[in-house]
């Protein structure tokens, strides 16, 4: 009985499955049409405003300002650097970390991956309440003066860069057998930071490239730390601009905008370009 | 010589490649906390106590805590549906194939896309002479004449979903991909329909990815500062708004209630983590 009806029921349900789908892909237009609108019309909006600054035409005028604003160059150029400072410090630590524990010291795994999560669990402005207490009084005195918080500043980005850069690091790692080409790199005579430099590396390029673009993303126009470590950086600028001029601001949101959207399709592209090798 | 050398050297050798790690993350990520911890406990006269704790019941700090929390969870219950729908509608919904990369390019972009410039673009949208604004205008709908401002709970909901919705498409979107297509075929070939594949198959299969990632969203806009300070210059009653006022100022009146009020964030997030791992895994049974 059952091998009977089933072939019938089959033949009954084709059509129904029919209706079902079409009704699926009028409902799926319906989401995406629906989210597209929320998400396109602020920076429509913003885009609008950005072309306004001229009285009764269109224009870049807003774009002009912004670039030749007396602030801006100086406080981006600060971020670029101090995200570069931040970029190559969490490498320099998340590298030889993933390594170690894919390789020699499977059992701190744990922990390691513990302490990556905890820029999750510590927000932004708590960090830095007790990077401030900390770090504010002898023998630990670094808020005194400028550029000792810049320090401090670019060593909160490097650690708050650590789930991405510690994942992504991982992920590479796993992705090629690390112990063969070690094993293979120790039989040639070469020394750990030999095979660090020249074996591991260069098979990371790719986990590399994309750790260090996210942070960068996450990293250039960050607001709450550099605020209240009284940093001109790109952030609090951004924040000052927004509450101080009428167009400027518009100009600054698009081409913050540009800039993530150029971050994320270089990761993007790396991935892919690894991938096809 | 180098025989006797040598123990404490391959010793050594074991730690140092994760030794800088343990030392960076102790002065930056664990020693700050463990300090604010720490003085979380003491009470104004020193000596140790769980006062600090008590006061948050005091009513600033509920307040903003409450606030805090509403926010999340209105963002993680709506942006978690959204997100679900988009995902939902880009994977299996029957689209064609570049809609589903456009949607995860677009979503990893604006999941980014927080803070001052964030701000900023709603500010020109709901804003007071915000585009949509005066679009409604020319409706007759006077927006903030409905007691609507982008500047309340409300508005900054609807802030807050342009990074929740993203991150619940790239979160949620490798759970469905895990639907195994024989799990529909088994199901229609007992002759279920699409909502009862649905209810009884699916979503029991989903539930835990769904829920975790709505949690991690719940946390993602708890800790949340940077877009909340930019648009309302640290106005609004929020809990990380009140944490940054209390590192320019006391405004408390008491900095041992400000470490609790820290400390409290904290176990509030972590429980969060916590959760969310946990049903993360328990997922992987079955979408791994």
């Amino acid at each position: 009985m059952t091998i009977s009806t089933a072939p019938v029921s089959a033949a009954v349900k084709a059509p129904a499955a029919e209706v079902a789908a079409k009704g699926n892909r009028l409902w799926s237009w319906l989401f995406l049409l629906a989210g597209a609108l929320y998400f396109l019309v602020p920076l429509g909006a913003t885009f609008y405003w950005s072309l306004r600054a001229e009285k009764g035409r269109l224009g870049v005028e807003a774009y002009r300002r912004l670039f030749a604003d007396a602030n801006f160059l100086p406080t981006f150029s600060e971020s670029i650097v101090n995200a570069i400072i931040a970029i190559f410090l969490s490498l320099l630590i998340i590298v030889p970390t993933a390594y170690w524990v894919t390789l020699r010291l499977q059992g701190l795994r744990p922990a390691v991956e513990f302490i990556t999560l905890l820029p999750f669990v510590i927000p932004a402005v708590v960090l830095v309440f007790g990077l401030i207490r900390m770090y504010s009084r002898p023998p630990l005195l670094l808020t005194a003066t400028y550029g000792s918080s810049r320090i401090l500043l670019v060593c909160a980005y490097a650690a708050l860069s650590f789930p991405y850069m510690f994942r992504s690091v991982d992920n590479g790692l796993r992705a090629m057998d690390v112990r063969a080409l070690t094993e293979a790199a120790q039989s040639l005579g070469a020394s750990w930071g030999t095979i660090l430099r020249k074996v591991i590396f260069p098979n990371l390029r790719v986990a590399l490239l994309s750790g260090a673009l996210l942070t960068f993303a996450i990293v250039i126009g960050e607001l709450t730390i550099a605020l209240f470590m009284a940093q001109h950086t790109f952030g609090p600028y951004m924040a000052n601009l927004t509450r101080s001029k009428v167009y400027e601001p518009s100009a600054m949101a698009i081409v913050a905008f540009a800039l993530t959207w150029a971050a994320m399709g270089m990761i993007a592209y790396v991935t892919r370009e690894g991938k096809r090798r | 010589m180098g025989g006797a050398k040598r123990p404490p050297r391959s010793q050594f050798g074991r730690w140092v490649g994760v030794l800088p790690f343990f030392v960076f993350s102790g002065l930056f990520l664990i020693g700050p906390t463990l300090i604010l911890a720490y003085r979380s406990f003491e009470g104004s006269e020193g000596g140790l106590t769980l006062d600090n704790y008590r006061q948050l019941a005091s009513e600033a700090v509920l307040r903003s805590y409450g606030m805090s929390i509403r926010i999340s969870l209105t963002t993680a219950l709506v942006g978690g549906l959204v997100g679900f729908l988009m995902a939902w509608a880009v994977s299996m919904g029957g689209l064609p194939r570049p809609f589903r990369s456009a949607l995860t390019t677009f979503s990893g972009v604006a999941s980014n896309f927080a803070g001052v410039p964030l701000a900023a673009a709603f500010i020109f949208t709901l804003g007071r002479v915000g585009v949509v604004t005066a679009l409604f205008e020319l409706l007759g709908v006077d927006l903030y004449g409905t007691g609507f401002s982008l500047y309340s709970f409300w508005g900054l909901s609807v802030v807050y979903l342009y990074f929740q919705i993203p991150l619940m498409v790239l979160v949620i979107l490798p759970a469905l991909d895990g639907l195994k297509r024989d799990w529909r075929e088994a199901a229609e070939n007992l002759g279920a329909t699409s909502g009862q594949y649905w209810r009884h198959v699916a979503l029991p299969v989903l539930l835990p990815s769904i829920l975790g990632t709505m949690i991690l969203l719940f946390g993602n806009s708890f800790g949340a500062h940077a877009t909340a300070y930019a648009l309302t210059g640290g106005l609004l009653p929020l809990a990380t708004l009140l944490i940054g006022q209390q590192i320019s100022g006391d405004v408390l009146h008491n900095p041992g209630l400000g470490y609790a009020v820290a400390m409290g964030m904290v176990i509030i997030m972590a429980l969060s983590i916590l959760f969310y791992s946990v049903l993360q895994r328990r997922s992987e049974r079955w979408l791994g």
